[in-house]
């Protein structure tokens, strides 16, 4: 046993780089590259092209405290992230829960595919059907007319909810992952035990599943919060007027007014603000799981 | 504390007969094995009396009062698990403490019958520690420590020593037995061990394909099984197959075996006997043995495997092969392919219907 161990850290680094080189070369070149260069710009008056002068600059930056606008903006995108996980943790995890402990076999797999179903299509797409079904006179307003005695106006196009509903709906498979993971890896017996010791099924999860799936519901969060506080496509789309959020004012910087040097500071101020929020947190989430 | 009756319970998965009208009473006090083969339905009788699962038919009692229908948490019932089921995110004062806490009492309480349950297993001074800084046999007498702590009707453990290693679970055995002893609870204990079962209960129940085969004392069992099953299954037994004489069964060879104790089976109907390879005497040809009724067989030797405190030949006849075991008394030890003459008394011997 020692002496594999041994073995195994003699060999260390250079048997596993052909292995590691190809994806921190991409990383390098696809991400690593590009990053820098938005750096650069983000200090910069104007973008270097057409022979345009250019200086560095801390204005992009101040532009950010100077005008309330963003922050205003930021804590909107930051509250939109926010609501969008708690709604992923409250639909997410008692799926992942019942594909986890429930189901068995055959229905387990069909059901995980209805989960991973929304990832396989465009994105887009997706929006573009959710914009159909919220509009007033369409698929959800029809329908619930038809059944219903009385008449109900649906319209939930270019509303904050819209908004809500569309990224719920392209992020919450993240969340059924993440914690079906976690809780796959809970031995059943623990559930048992619990039981046997006189604890209702509600005080099981309560006090055994929720704190051992804390992991998931972590990482399921992370990885949903970070990108929907920038997210730009759903509320563009879903929340016409009212959906203007941070992550639609920097895309507009990059793809309308072609002010990249702002928009580069912009994003890497919301990258500080949720690296900070992360770290702020972390600690409170160990201590949880 | 409790008895716990199980009468006429069935449970089928399927088409599967996981139990087959099973019926045991198990005593107030007792320490009881439930031993069996997998796939004997063992287990599934344990969750019928803890409660995971319900009985298709029959009638489970846990002290006169009926629960078959009663979920496991409403059954006052302490469990302990194959794999100890310790919750890993709570340190071992906190698994003991879950059952008291979950029923809500004052938290002096808690923590003073905590550490009563912990003194009596023997890890009073391990309460802070997490499960898994802990050793298979400390995690095992938290496991119990957590579940005598709620002072239950009934014990439950499901095959609790099957991930100890020989030395440690031969501790356990005796601790566990002490433990049961002093709290005087009525357990249940599934095991696939039969020397786990000797060893350990008061009475043992011996389960195949769902049912239950043979139910009494440890030593009832082993000196009377009632079925050749019984009889391989708990320990070694050397077993014959013929015609039953009335006092015995006669070979194919015509060889008569008496049996003085067993079945009555009539005379001319298929029986076997049992005998235990212990009861055995082996000599060199010429010996006779010690009494005029007693049961004696001719064979050859074909191997010896010495074991230290005994010996255990087989010895090949007619094309079967017998076992025999020998202390070791100093007596000249017989060579392989030696003729030697087998007797043991009737009294050894079982007579079994078939």
């Amino acid at each position: 046993m020692a002496d594999q161990l041994a073995t195994g850290s003699r060999r260390g680094l250079r048997p596993a780089l052909p292995l590691l080189l190809p994806a921190y070369l991409w990383l390098t070149v696809a991400i690593f590259l590009p990053l820098s260069a938005m750096v650069f710009f983000s200090f910069m008056t104007d973008l270097p092209l057409a022979g345009k002068e250019w200086a560095f600059t801390l204005g992009n930056y101040a532009a950010f405290f100077s005008q309330s606008l963003y922050s205003t903006l930021l804590f909107a995108s930051l509250r939109l992230g926010l609501e969008v996980t708690l709604w992923c943790v409250v639909i997410g995890y008692p799926a992942a829960y019942v594909l986890a402990k429930v189901l068995k076999g055959r229905s387990r797999e069909a059901i995980f595919l209805l989960v991973i179903l929304p990832f396989w299509s465009n994105g887009l797409v997706r929006i573009f059907s959710w914009a159909m079904v919220l509009r007033e006179g369409g698929i959800l307003d029809t329908a619930l007319n038809a059944v219903l005695p009385f008449k109900i106006n649906i319209d939930l196009m270019y509303s904050y909810p819209a908004v809500i509903i569309g990224l719920v709906h392209s992020y919450v498979p993240y969340m059924v992952l993440t914690c079906y993971l976690t809780l796959q890896a809970i031995d059943d017996s623990l559930i048992e035990a619990g039981r046997s010791l006189g604890a209702s099924r509600r005080q099981v999860l309560r006090r055994v599943i929720i704190p051992l799936s804390m992991p998931g519901l972590i990482a399921g969060s992370a990885l949903i919060f970070v990108p929907v506080v920038g997210s730009f496509m759903e509320p563009r789309i879903l929340g016409g007027r009212t959906g203007t959020f941070y992550g639609t004012v920097i895309e507009d910087q990059f793809v309308a007014v072609f002010n990249w040097p702002l928009g580069a500071a912009l994003s890497f101020i919301l990258l500080a603000v949720v690296l900070i929020i992360l770290a702020l947190a972390a600690p409170v989430l160990r201590r949880a799981g | 504390m409790a008895g716990v009756q199980v009468a006429n319970v069935s449970r089928s998965f399927g088409a599967m007969k996981a139990l087959d009208d099973v019926s045991i009473d198990f005593a107030d006090g007792g320490f009881y094995a439930l031993l069996g083969p997998s796939g004997s339905g063992k287990t599934t009788l344990l969750r019928q009396i803890a409660g995971f699962d319900f009985p298709d038919a029959g009638r489970i009692a846990i002290g006169g009062e009926s629960v078959e229908r009663v979920p496991v948490e409403k059954r006052r019932i302490g469990m302990v698990f194959q794999n100890y089921a310790l919750f890993p995110n709570m340190s071992v004062a906190d698994n003991v403490a879950f059952g008291l806490s979950v029923r809500g009492e004052a938290k002096a309480t808690i923590a003073a019958e905590v550490q009563r349950a912990l003194d009596l297993v023997q890890l009073g001074k391990l309460g802070g520690r997490r499960p898994h800084q802990l050793s298979g046999g400390q995690r095992q007498r938290v496991a119990l420590a957590r579940a005598i702590v709620t002072k239950p009707r009934v014990l439950l453990l499901d095959e609790p020593l099957g991930a100890l290693d020989k030395a440690l679970r031969v501790d356990m055995q005796i601790e566990l037995k002490r433990i049961q002893r002093e709290i005087g609870i009525t357990t249940i204990f599934v095991t696939h061990d039969q020397e786990e079962a000797l060893t350990m209960s008061d009475r043992i129940g011996i389960l195949r394909d769902g049912r239950l085969v043979q139910e009494g004392p440890p030593e009832e069992i082993y000196d009377r099984p009632q079925s050749e099953f019984a009889a391989t299954f708990l320990g070694d037994a050397n077993i014959f197959r013929g015609d039953a004489t009335g006092s015995g069964i006669r070979l194919q060879d015509g060889t008569t075996i008496n049996a003085a104790s067993g079945a009555s089976v009539p005379a001319g109907a298929k029986a076997s006997c049992a005998v235990r390879p212990e009861r055995i005497q082996i000599s060199t040809g010429s010996a006779k043995p010690d009494r005029v009724d007693a049961n004696t067989l001719e064979g050859k030797v074909s191997k010896r495997i010495f074991a230290g405190n005994s010996s255990t030949y087989f010895v090949d006849r007619e094309g079967q092969t017998l076992k025999v075991i020998v202390q070791n008394t100093g007596a000249e030890r017989l060579a392989e392919g030696e003729p030697v003459m087998l007797s043991w008394s009737p009294d050894s011997t079982v007579l079994i219907a078939a």
